[in-house]
């Protein structure tokens, strides 16, 4: 099992050394130049030649990415021009704040969507079946932007139950208590999407291994229909289920861009957002880098439980 | 697998066999819901130009925030005082055209590429599916926003980067279907022919890779229009004054709170969009998947349903014995057709006896051992008549809760593939323990020492440490052993093997055999044994009944049928066991099929291969002639007749 982690550890390096060079090369073909952009258009070409060297420009593609990488190494991600600080703090402080939010769904996601898949395929073809079917086609077809809008008026603005926007109250907040507070609509509007996918997968991989012939053995023994559908249809349907859990974090992640900026929650989304809008691409450049890795990372993760859950794959 | 133990019908390919019309016809009307509305906004989207619509673009702030139903302003006006109807049509033209532009896109490149690398394979296909794999480690949108931070806000901009990062998407499913189909026999003639690999990729494989492109833009395409929507919405893609429908939310965002009709109407249109296109998507995969036409899917409940008329039950034989089956008739209905798997069976089993039931593939004698327990699967079986008595008890009348005691108490099971009827994911001790407690209160240390009593009875070596091994650890023999360990867990008075040795080799066969020959006789349990293998039947059971399109044919002790068969199809059975030392000896399989029991013919089912068939054996019903106490056959021109029985 150890050994197994490790390899897949390993096995995540290249990628990750792979995406450091899809977000380099990212940067790296913006059109115009650099030194222009930051001197302005009436700078002398000595001095753009100057800025280029200073800023290394003048190497070679694979010079320069060298020395950026090695830079990374030492945690240097350059410095925001917009914010006057380290890229490195900015993303680690905005990318907790995204942790919290994107955590919060994806467990919120994994509990309705696994809880509606099972109900839906247990009662096929009954009520409950054809209620969860629709809501979960509602659920993948409302844009979670124009949702967050609508909770906000609801919950927020008519019935004053939640805080509209924020992570924290302005005063006399910043504990758990108000932080779950903030945290409900923005979480719950992010969860939908990946409840409906979760849902709709696992009610089909519970569906095909209701048919298996191990589900006749637990019935010949004599067990029950609860310990037949919970015990052993459920932890065989997981293991197909798991991954796509992952896959899933990958769009609550990206989703939550959206919802960062509906409910301007202090994350890396918006922080991107007015990254790209203010065209400050080191922000960008650190931004993107961290999210993808952490994304490897949460993918690798749900290799390593489907691993826990299926002895074959070890 | 499941083809051999629930072999009568095995999967017709009949169109209309989903089950349940009330949710085929709610599934349709949805599917068609979407498309009409689909159609609808499409239509209104083309007409624009020529409705009597305000110029979307023409500002008015005296008539700033006009409310829905307004005069003159069906869904009122924006903070610039702009018709939001107008604004509302034109910027739907700009969302449908950017979304379908992009999912265009996306399936040309995507395609190109799967084609390619599933084509090609190799090297280029490595190449390929790494960079793929490479964008897929990017989270969804996050790419996109990278695209966009290099090619700077825009709609063309938000357009290409939501292309882009669906090529992956389309590039993986086709290049799997390009490699099924590149080993194909058609492209390997078309390439002997001396065809260009352009030509056979482009003329060949593409034709029939289409109608897998069109299926995933379909359900790709609302995905797409929702993504630059929302592109739109951050204010990444459409730039004033262009509108399309996620930058009018994204500005009446700003104003939410004082006229949130602005935000809310420009939602509920990408909604309807999506919505439509997704139930539409939905219907055309339903039924262009084969997997979900077929109802394959449909979830087998605990017990298999009885339906059988009150009068039609028939009582106990006088024979007695511990489980007494009488005229018991299993159905399958699939689509239209009633397939009779099981066609009135009478079996007796006694004490410590062993009944063989013998027949090919088809011969409904699975279906036979499962109806007893209630195990085969509803829908689409159903035991149609008749009844099965164990100890004088009405199984088929019997409580679930009552059934569900007898399973692996009284009643035990061993099946065939010791591997797929095992849970993969559970220990041997797990799955052992589980079938001890779940019929006795016992603690679990009590369990356990139990499960390795069992264990060594079926002669497992080390069976302490067997028990945290995983069934994909043990062999296929072992595994057997342990199925069989399980079915011994509580001193079951019956016990139903279904083929359990047909997928073990000849020697692990005999131990296996010996070891339940063994069993029964210090136990003293009833075996009811399935096989197609007349060696196997004379190796271990006392008497046999032959089975054939779901009738018993012949039935006597295993010493008489084998000695002197006295029904053609028990004669051709018998001829086809191979004999050691005996190489001259030939193996005649038998000519033709089973009949399809859905259809049986007149008279005699096996009368179409039967050597000695008279037009007499294809009319009226041909009964079960019983010569003896044990000795019967359903034949009106037995062979052997002059000899003695």
């Amino acid at each position: 099992m150890a050994a197994y982690i490790a390899k897949r550890l390993l096995a995540a390096i290249p990628v990750l050394f792979g995406l450091t060079i899809i977000v380099f090369l990212i940067m790296a073909m913006i059109p115009g130049d650099p030194a222009t952009a930051i001197l302005g258009s009436y700078a002398t070409p000595e001095n753009v030649a100057k800025l280029n060297r200073d800023l290394g420009l003048d190497k070679t593609l694979f010079e320069q990415y060298v020395i950026w990488i090695g830079n990374l190494f030492q945690g240097d991600l350059g410095r925001s021009y917009t914010l006057n600080r380290p890229v490195l703090d900015e993303v680690m402080e905005r990318f907790s704040a995204t942790l919290i939010l994107a955590g919060t769904s994806l467990v919120l996601c994994s509990i309705f969507g696994l809880l509606a898949g099972i109900v839906s395929a247990v009662r096929q073809y009954g009520w409950a079946d054809k209620i969860i079917t629709l809501l979960v086609l509602i659920g993948i077809s409302t844009p979670s932007f124009w949702l967050g809008l609508l909770l906000i008026l609801v919950f927020a603005v008519n019935l004053r139950l939640f805080p509209a926007s924020g992570m924290y109250a302005i005063y006399g907040g910043g504990d758990l208590a108000d932080l779950i507070h903030h945290l409900t609509l923005p979480a719950l509007t992010l969860s939908v999407v990946a409840t409906g996918v979760i849902a709709r997968l696992t009610r089909t991989a519970m569906l095909e291994v209701l048919r298996q012939d191990y589900i006749r053995t637990a019935r010949a023994k004599g067990l029950s229909e609860r310990k037949v559908i919970y015990k052993h249809a459920f932890k065989s349907a997981l293991v197909g289920v798991v991954p796509v859990i992952g896959i899933q974090a990958g769009f609550v992640i990206g989703g939550a861009v959206y919802i960062e900026t509906v409910f301007q929650w202090p994350g890396i989304g918006s922080m991107l957002v007015t990254a790209i809008s203010t065209r400050d691409l080191l922000l960008v450049q650190g931004g993107v880098l961290v999210v993808a890795a952490a994304y490897v990372l949460f993918n690798l993760l749900a290799d390593v439980v489907q691993t826990i859950l299926d002895p074959r794959l070890r | 697998m499941t083809d051999t133990t629930m072999s009568a019908p095995s999967r017709p390919a009949s169109k209309s066999s989903r089950p349940g019309t009330l949710a085929l016809l709610l599934n349709n009307t949805l599917a068609t819901s979407g498309l009409v509305v689909l159609v609808l906004i499409c239509l209104i989207a083309l007409a624009a130009p020529i409705l009597p619509l305000e110029d979307p673009d023409v500002t008015a702030p005296a008539n700033r925030l006009l409310p829905v139903f307004a005069e003159g302003h069906l869904l009122g006006t924006d903070h610039l005082g702009r018709d939001i109807l107008s604004r509302l049509i034109w910027g739907t033209r700009v969302s449908l055209a950017v979304g379908l532009s992009a999912t265009i896109i996306a399936a040309f490149f995507g395609s190109l590429l799967g084609l390619v690398a599933g084509y090609a394979g190799g090297r280029t296909d490595t190449l390929i599916m790494r960079g793929i794999d490479m964008v897929m480690a990017f989270p969804y949108i996050l790419l996109a926003l990278a695209i966009v931070a290099v090619l700077g806000p825009g709609l063309l901009n938000a357009l290409y980067a939501i292309a882009l990062v669906n090529i992956p998407f389309f590039a993986r499913n086709i290049r799997g279907i390009t490699l099924g189909l590149s080993r194909r026999e058609f492209v390997d003639a078309a390439r002997l022919s001396g065809k260009s690999p352009v030509q056979i990729l482009f003329l060949e494989i593409l034709p029939n890779v289409l109608p897998v492109i069109v299926i995933t833009m379909s359900t790709t395409v609302g995905w797409m229009i929702l993504e630059t929507a929302g592109l739109s919405f951050l204010g990444l893609g459409a730039q004033p004054p262009q509108a399309d429908l996620g930058s009018m939310l994204g500005e009446g965002r700003k104003i939410l709170f004082t006229a949130p009709h602005v935000s809310i109407i420009p939602g509920l249109m990408i909604f309807a969009l999506v919505m439509s296109i997704n139930l539409f998507g939905d219907g055309v995969r339903d039924i262009l998947d084969p997997r979900l036409r077929a109802g394959s899917l449909t979830r087998p409940v605990s017990r298999t349903a009885v339906h059988r008329k009150a009068d039609d039950i028939p009582s106990p034989s006088e024979k007695g014995g511990v489980l007494d089956v009488r005229q018991m008739r299993t159905e399958f209905e699939i689509g239209s057709s009633v397939y009779k798997a099981v066609g009135g069976v009478d079996l007796n089993l006694k004490e410590g006896e062993c009944l063989g039931i013998v027949g090919e593939s088809g011969s409904g004698k699975s279906v036979t051992a499962m109806s007893i327990m209630g195990l085969v699967p509803t829908p689409p079986g159903r035991i149609a008549g008749g009844a099965a008595y164990l100890d004088g008890e009405d199984l088929f009348a019997a409580s679930d809760r009552r059934i569900r005691d007898l399973r692996g108490g009284s009643v035990a099971y061993v099946f065939q593939d010791p591997l797929s009827t095992l849970h993969p994911l559970f220990t041997v001790g797990d799955q052992l323990t589980e079938a001890i407690t779940t019929h006795r209160p016992l603690s679990g240390s009590k369990a356990r020492e139990k499960a390795i009593e069992l264990l060594s009875l079926v002669r497992i070596p080390n069976a302490k440490e067997r028990l945290s091994a995983y069934p994909h650890e043990l062999s296929g023999g072992m595994r057997q052993r342990v199925c069989i360990a399980m079915a011994l867990a509580n001193d079951a008075k019956v016990l139903i093997a279904d083929e359990p040795t047909t997928a073990l080799d000849v020697t692990v066969q005999s131990q296996i055999l010996t070891l339940m020959n063994g069993l029964r006789r210090e136990r003293n349990a009833a075996i009811l044994f399935i096989t197609h293998d007349f060696g196997v039947v004379s190796a271990l059971c006392d008497r046999v009944a032959v089975m054939y399109a779901g009738r018993i044919v012949e039935t006597g002790t295993t010493e008489e049928v084998l000695a002197n068969p006295r029904h053609p199809y028990t004669a051709k059975l018998i001829e086809c066991v191979p004999v050691l030392g005996e190489p001259e000896r030939r193996l005649d399989a038998i000519e033709g099929r089973p009949p399809v029991v859905n259809n049986l013919p007149e008279g005699c089912a096996f009368a179409a291969r039967c050597p000695h068939a008279q037009a007499a054996c294809r009319a009226g019903e041909i009964e079960l002639e019983m010569s003896s106490d044990t000795r019967g056959v359903r034949c009106l021109f037995p062979l052997n007749s002059g000899a003695a029985v």
